[in-house]
């Protein structure tokens, strides 16, 4: 996404469309990242429900994986999964 | 209608002229009176105004940030440590471009405590992206509010205004002042037009963002940009008030400066004991000029500069100091300003925590400031006008 110029922002950092959140790739943050173990996962969705970043990605309840772009690597859902299933790789290692 | 009122009474007069949507206070000396009376007002359903007795002033002005984002007209009171405490949020009100208005009656800052007059409570705020103005006396402490108002407002601007008056000095006093009929007033303020109000729930909007590195830097240079555009609205505004009134504002004031070969340079009430001195040494033949600042955010360079160009000395008095840099605030951008002129610039520190300026000791800057001229030497550029 091309970073506006002063003269084309408004003032103040204020934001009037909506919904843009999306916009913002928070992916970045992250120094760690989750990693799915797809034989140890149950789809209990666990990981799902406590995901701050709605970045577990689920198709008709089932796992499909792991939304990089958006996911910080808070750690939340390696650390509740019951099953061992998800585990927290230093970025660059794996 | 001519009518004597103190300064503290003349600014409550003029924000119930003005009737706010909403005014957030917490009372401070020397400003408590204006907001008893505004109070009164109030109760009196003389105004519309939303009166929130807040629990302190960060509260206060953050009640008014709050309510300049949702679409209304705020006006607030402080001083001193008042305004110290609202630190944070004077940044706050500025980046979020809230035109507020907030007077504020200049006392000194504690310890130890000092209810009296000097500037170190709005010299603290010079960078904080509010516009400041200075008056001389309370005929301009009323003047003030209604121009502010428009300055504040006007959309090339958008951004809060302080209106500074001398605590006790002029907060306490009782003057003679021109005062302007309700409907005048209305007709000069003109309908309060907000820009992306919160309450506008069907265009929705989010007001203080986290704002990182990759745009942060963008806010602040349109902040420079507002505060450059303002230069021309303070004097549009101060025309078309003297068109009304019959008392028009510019950003400085100048008195005998002409021919003058020395300058004196000062904010405020002390304007109105500078004038006396300069027209005493006329007679004794030193060809002394008076500029009084009206302006001090933004700063009027181009002005100063063609107001000072072609003197030999000038001397700028400041009401607070700036300790450990070299001369108070004033001084420091007065010289500046005069960058490669061929003037000597000196600075007179006087008049902390109220103690009185008297004719005698500006007359006695004025000589010293004329030997500066004669003899092309400056004893010391950093001087202290009436400290034992």
């Amino acid at each position: 996404m091309k970073q506006k110029g002063w003269k084309e922002c408004l003032w103040g950092g204020l934001i009037v469309d909506a919904g843009n959140s999306v916009l913002y790739k928070t992916g970045d943050w992250r120094s760690q990242k989750p990693v799915r173990d797809t034989e140890k996962c149950t789809d209990c969705l666990q990981c799902w429900i406590l995901c701050p970043d709605a970045s577990v990605k689920v198709e008709n309840g089932k796992v499909v994986g792991i939304d990089y772009d958006y996911c910080k690597g808070c750690g939340i859902c390696a650390k509740i999964c019951p099953f061992d299933a998800i585990e927290m790789v230093q970025e660059g290692e794996e | 209608m001519i009518q004597a009122l103190s300064g503290n009474a003349a600014v409550a007069y003029a924000l119930k002229q003005v009737n706010p949507d909403v005014v957030a206070v917490y009372p401070i000396t020397p400003q408590t009176v204006a907001m008893e009376r505004f109070a009164d007002y109030v109760a009196d359903g003389d105004v519309d105004t939303e009166l929130i007795m807040a629990d302190s002033e960060h509260s206060a002005m953050s009640c008014c940030i709050g309510a300049s984002v949702a679409g209304g007209r705020v006006i607030t009171s402080t001083a001193s440590a008042g305004l110290a405490l609202m630190w944070e949020v004077l940044y706050v009100a500025a980046s979020n471009r809230c035109p507020i208005v907030m007077n504020v009656m200049n006392r000194a800052l504690s310890a130890p405590i000092n209810i009296h007059c000097d500037h170190s409570d709005a010299m603290g705020a010079r960078d904080t992206s509010w516009i400041q103005v200075h008056a001389e006396n309370i005929q301009e402490c009323y003047d003030n509010i209604f121009q502010a108002v428009r300055i504040a407002e006007h959309e090339n601007v958008r951004l809060p205004v302080m209106t500074n008056m001398d605590g006790f000095t002029l907060s306490h006093a009782t003057e003679r002042l021109e005062t302007l009929e309700d409907p005048q007033v209305q007709k000069f303020i003109g309908e309060f037009k907000p820009l992306y109000p919160l309450l506008d729930v069907d265009n929705p909007v989010t007001y203080g963002p986290l704002d990182l590195y990759d745009y942060y830097f963008e806010h602040k240079r349109q902040q420079v940009e507002a505060m450059e555009l303002a230069h021309d609205v303070v004097v549009k505004v101060g025309e078309e008030y003297g068109k009304l009134s019959g008392r028009k504002y510019g950003k400085l004031e100048l008195f005998k400066t002409e021919d003058a070969d020395i300058g004196i340079v000062v904010l405020g009430s002390t304007a109105g004991t500078a004038r006396v001195a300069v027209r005493a040494m006329r007679e004794k033949s030193v060809n002394v000029g008076l500029m009084k600042l009206r302006l001090f955010r933004p700063f009027p360079l181009e002005e100063i500069k063609n107001a000072l160009k072609g003197m030999k000395a000038v001397a700028v008095m400041d009401r607070s100091d700036s300790f450990g840099a070299f001369g108070g605030p004033v001084f420091s951008e007065v010289r500046s300003a005069l960058l490669g002129e061929d003037i000597e610039v000196v600075n007179y520190i006087y008049g902390l925590g109220g103690r009185d300026i008297r004719q005698d000791q500006i007359e006695q800057a004025i000589t010293e400031t004329a030997q500066v001229a004669k003899t092309q030497k400056v004893k010391s550029y950093v001087n202290y006008l009436g400290v034992r």
